[in-house]
């Protein structure tokens, strides 16, 4: 039984902690959303000279043998500080497409760029709905993509589109000049979604693909961990923002948290997070290994993270009263970012059904 | 990562199958109870002969120091043991309090000749012994404690004592009884306590039996009048009965586990399947399908953190805080399976095991034990009290009874 992370994965953990707490605090955040950016370069390029964006890709590719669990490390510690980066559309998403369904070659042409600090998303329905797909002519795209996660931004895609014979297809795409892009408004500008038009876009297909949907199946239960991860570092950032307001907060004559109406709910909070710490770490495993569990763990370190952030999130504003409720304190940032993750990859019901139906199997 | 045995815990696994295949009867299915119509007598005496040949054999306390005749062994160990017995029919543990708490503060606190006598006899189930702490006016403010010692006046080596202790676990089975009680009122209420062992068959001491809610009598009162309690039998120093108090209260802190029935959310899905809803299965049931994943994410998440404390163990680490929460969140999960299990029944539901047939009685037993859960062992409320003050650092409420000598603190 070894369930924790290594000793180096610590020391990885204390290093990004440091970077992150200096160069991303919340203010950076706040700073994308004020200025309508659609991430924090410094942040990403910093976080790239830690040989972030390289990890779980192929030694070939610029990798360093490091993988999944430190992936998971990074995404805690990003989601702690609200880091305003396309880590989930680069590293979760894109990169993982690639890394399950396109061959060496192939990889060799697209990854290393990830590696050279490239931003990267993927353009494909990932909550069950049925979106329409563009249409790939065997050399290009044409046709509209309504809700991209990071789409301002990136400089290629994987994309679910319609092939020559019409059915369901992975390419990958270079989104070059002929992609007409346009940032949406959303619940949380401190992340930048666009809508993509491709009018020819240039692209190829991935060809170590069997069945683009069990493969998107896969890739989701992946994102899912990994996404999880962001969601634990803000609720227990959440909470240690809600614990230290209680601490220093003075209320007929005594601070806040020492009356038990806030007391328990902070212990409640604390009481959800460390479960979905368990979760989570579980779906680590899962990831780390290509478990047979993957999609059940996927599923519990999604509900169970979704859950405790939403939560934490919520009564951290509660916490601070008043004062929670204005633009100047960060509890919006976590509150907007809260809801921001529960729906990407589909809402906490949706994966409900998901783990059921994995239960069900047992 | 990983959750696979090591090649040692792997031997020790196969170690504790192959004795219990040859000393037990494996479980057909897995909410299967032990005793069906046995008496609360009988079903002592199964545990005690149970626990003497787990004794004999090496599993009696396995994580016990090889000096106390224990196995030496590492929570790992335990919690392997107790994995691999869940799977057989073996009578229930009488001996949580006795071997888990009580003994080891012994091991601190006692003399060396108190130890001789002592330790064998309740390690082998011969000697079961109580822990006597809370009082009618001592439960979550156990420093409250009221049942008084004094020094005798005539001449004897030993204590007077006198009071009234509550909720004692198997007191009308127990040959000797754990003591908290106060020695000086005119110090403050942690610090005038001392710790003493009493025979539960002396003079003056009368053990009732309490009705529980549910019917049963796990619990009782024990009254003390004039008990003669020797010198020789005090634990510890006079006034740091608190201190030994902690002792056993930590180690129960870190028996971890065992807590949760295993496949508990196959018994409910199993259950949902065969019940009826809206004219179809009621796991086809939206509403039905949310209650089975939580009933899975806690049950699941429960064992992930104690995977995490064994992991701190297995590292000579302590595990972290975050097991404190176990407690609550174990206790509402199986309350909430009571409730559930009940529902999906109908009006059926009223009816207990004797009509039900003994695959209910597990349902039952987690509904009523469940209520007492949350308040055993330090309420819900209390235990988020601590989350909240030793874990998030809140301050704690404003006390009025602190530096204040017992005797002039009201009622």
């Amino acid at each position: 039984m070894n369930f924790d992370f290594s000793d180096d994965q610590k020391l990885l953990r204390d290093e990004l902690r440091k970077f992150l707490v200096n160069e991303s605090p919340l203010s950076e955040a706040r700073r994308v959303m004020d200025q309508g950016l659609s991430h924090s370069a410094a942040v990403w390029s910093g976080l790239g000279g830690m040989a972030v964006n390289t990890l779980m890709l192929p030694e070939s590719c610029g990798g360093h043998g490091l993988g999944a669990l430190e992936l998971c490390v990074v995404a805690e510690e990003a989601g702690r500080q609200l880091a305003p980066v396309p880590l989930a559309s680069t590293l979760y998403l894109a990169v993982q497409a690639l890394l399950l369904g396109a061959g060496e070659a192939q990889q060799l042409r697209w990854l290393p760029r990830v590696a050279d600090g490239q931003i990267a998303t993927l353009v494909a329905p990932l909550d069950g709905s049925a979106m329409v797909r563009p249409r790939f002519d065997g050399k290009a795209l044409h046709g509209n993509a309504p809700l991209v996660m990071d789409g301002e931004a990136a400089h290629f895609a994987v994309v679910l589109a319609d092939g020559p014979d019409g059915r369901p297809l992975l390419v990958v795409a270079e989104l070059d000049a002929s992609v007409a892009r346009r940032r949406l408004a959303t619940i949380d500008p401190s992340r930048g979604f666009a809508a993509l038009a491709f009018d020819a876009t240039p692209a190829e297909a991935l060809d170590a693909v069997d069945d683009a949907e069990t493969l998107l199946d896969t890739l989701r239960n992946r994102a899912a961990i990994l996404l999880a991860f962001e969601q634990l570092g803000g609720a227990d950032s959440a909470l240690a923002m809600a614990a230290g307001y209680a601490r220093e907060r003075k209320a007929f004559g005594r601070a806040i948290g020492s009356y038990q109406g806030i007391k328990h709910k902070l212990a409640d909070i604390y009481t959800r997070n460390e479960m979905a710490r368990a979760h989570c770490y579980y779906g680590a495993w899962a990831l780390s290994c290509d478990a047979p569990e993957l999609a059940l763990a996927a599923a519990g370190a999604r509900i169970a993270a979704t859950d405790a952030f939403g939560y934490a999130a919520q009564e951290n504003i509660q916490t601070h009263g008043g004062m929670g409720y204005t633009w100047e304190m960060d509890c919006h940032l976590y509150y907007r970012r809260a809801r921001q993750l529960a729906v990407a990859l589909g809402s906490r019901h949706a994966w409900n059904e998901r783990l059921v139906r994995e239960l069900e199997k047992e | 990562m990983d959750f696979k045995d090591s090649p040692d815990e792997a031997a020790f696994r196969a170690e504790c199958r192959a004795w219990l295949e040859a000393n037990a009867t494996r479980k057909t299915r897995p909410d299967q109870v032990y005793g069906r119509g046995l008496n609360a007598e009988q079903l002592m005496a199964a545990s005690r002969e149970w626990q003497g040949r787990k004794a004999a054999a090496g599993y009696g306390a396995i994580t016990w120091p090889a000096a106390f005749g224990g196995r030496g062994g590492t929570p790992m160990q335990e919690v392997i043991y107790r994995e691999e017995e869940g799977q057989f029919e073996v009578p229930p543990n009488a001996f949580a309090v006795s071997l888990g708490m009580v003994i080891p503060s012994l091991f601190v606190h006692a003399s060396d000749e108190v130890r001789a006598r002592y330790v064998g006899p309740a390690l082998h189930g011969t000697e079961l012994w109580c822990q006597l702490l809370s009082e009618p006016g001592a439960g979550s403010d156990l420093g409250m404690v009221r049942t008084r010692a004094e020094r005798c006046t005539d001449g004897r080596d030993g204590w007077i004592l006198n009071g009234q202790k509550v909720w004692t676990t198997y007191a009308q089975f127990a040959q000797f009884g754990m003591v908290l009680a106060r020695t000086d009122p005119n110090v403050p209420k942690f610090d005038g306590l001392t710790s003493f062992f009493i025979d539960m068959q002396a003079a003056g001491v009368e053990v009732r039996p309490i009705r529980q809610a549910s019917g049963e009598a796990e619990f009782n009162e024990v009254f003390f009048n004039e008990v003669f309690v020797p010198d020789t039998q005090r634990v510890g120093a006079v006034g740091a009965g608190w201190k030994v108090t902690v002792t056993a209260l930590m180690n129960e802190r870190l028996s971890i586990g065992g807590v949760m029935p295993p496949g508990l959310w196959k018994t409910a899905a199993g259950m949902m399947r065969e019940a009826s809803l809206n004219g179809a299965s009621a796991l086809a049931d939206g509403r039905m399908r949310e209650r089975l994943a939580d009933l899975y994410l806690n049950a699941h998440g429960l064992w992930l953190l104690q995977a995490r404390g064994l992991t701190a163990l297995g590292k000579g680490r302590e595990p972290g805080p975050e097991l404190s929460i176990a407690k609550i969140v174990g206790a509402r999960t199986l309350q909430d399976f009571g409730y559930l299990a009940i529902d999906l029944q109908g009006e059926r539901g009223v009816l207990a095991a004797e009509e039900q047939g003994e695959a209910w009685r597990l349902v039952e037993q987690l509904w009523f034990g469940a209520a007492g859960m949350r308040i055993a062992g330090g309420t819900d409320e209390i235990v988020k009290n601590s989350v909240g003050e030793r874990v998030l650092g809140l301050p704690p409420e404003p006390r009025t009874d602190k530096g204040v000598a017992f005797s002039q603190l009201g009622s």
